[in-house]
């Protein structure tokens, strides 16, 4: 995925108009394009042409559904570790082998390394937390979801 | 929230994104031998039971210039958590908020993830978030992530 920002002339106004609107929401429609195209006063073809250009560009990570990763199965779990910096590439190479973790970054506090580990099942989060402890000597703090939050984040385009 | 078979394997052949063509439910129908109404109507419900949160366009917020993004974190009391996790989550620069359980040595209990284009305008977004949780927050912190160690999406498979 594209982490740098694109060049300020690489997007048009058209453009920022189809991020702006696309990201509240896409239609389910024999023609769904034609439906949005539509909305935005552009032609279906134009609009899946410009769509296409976004994707290459980089502007866009994803288009289509995106899941409830719970309601999908599985359990899921933010952990949290304490880890000098001395031992930091040890650390990580040993989690990072675990294929619970799906995400690991480094940040900037006592705990140092934050991971979200996925399994299919509660048990799975603890044997896989557990076997880091085990493996690294070190505590893993665990932070499950109590209560999630409607989001109302917007990418202004 | 359950899904049965068949709802599963359109979330595989949906899960990586549409395709970018006329008849984009057209072609997933085909591919999983349904007829479209079917796929369609499937989809809708998924989206009404919130197995589908929404179906759109994820612009990369990278590209456009939202670079910097800190984990803010706050120690929100208990009887207030609830009301006001939810004011912050529906705030357009959170792109998550989640209540989680403390620990020894970390009294958070209100996560949001804070973007925006520098650390200074993540800092004015988190003084926002402050100004909004008012007295019922006692501590609070952010963590700027310095480095990613590590990113899988998460996938789920067609059968089972």
């Amino acid at each position: 995925m594209r982490r740098a920002p694109l060049p300020p002339d690489a997007l048009d106004a058209v453009d920022r108009k189809i991020l702006n609107a696309l990201q509240d929401g896409f239609p389910i429609a024999p023609h769904p394009f034609a439906v949005a195209a539509e909305q935005l006063g552009l032609e279906e073809k134009d609009l899946i042409a410009r769509i296409r250009h976004l994707r290459e560009l980089g502007a866009i990570t994803r288009f289509g559904p995106f899941f409830d990763a719970a309601a999908m199965g599985g359990a899921f779990c933010l952990c949290a570790m304490e880890v000098p910096e001395a031992e930091f590439e040890r650390v990580m190479t040993l989690v990072n082998a675990h294929p619970e973790v799906a995400h690991n970054y480094e940040r900037t506090h006592r705990l140092n390394m934050w991971f979200v580990l996925a399994a299919e099942t509660l048990e799975g989060i603890t044997q896989s937390a557990d076997a880091i402890e085990r493996e690294t000597g070190m505590c893993v703090h665990r932070f499950p979801k109590l209560e999630e939050f409607f989001i109302g984040f917007r990418v202004p385009a | 929230m359950t899904i049965d078979a068949i709802d599963r394997r359109i979330i595989a052949a949906t899960q990586a994104g549409l395709p970018v063509t006329a008849e984009p439910y057209v072609e997933i129908a085909g591919q999983l031998g349904l007829d479209v109404e079917v796929l369609m109507a499937r989809m809708r419900a998924m989206q009404e039971r919130g197995v589908i949160r929404r179906i759109a366009l994820a612009p990369n917020h990278y590209a456009l210039g939202m670079t910097a993004n800190g984990m803010s974190v706050w120690d929100v009391q208990d009887d207030r958590a609830t009301e006001l996790g939810a004011q912050v989550g529906a705030l357009d620069f959170v792109s998550h908020c989640y209540l989680r359980p403390r620990a020894e040595g970390w009294p958070y209990n209100l996560f949001a993830m804070v973007h925006g284009s520098s650390r200074d305008e993540v800092e004015a977004k988190r003084a926002v978030i402050s100004d909004l949780l008012g007295p019922a927050c006692r501590a609070k912190d952010i963590l700027y992530s310095t480095r990613i160690l590590k990113k899988t999406g998460l996938r789920i498979r067609g059968e089972g």
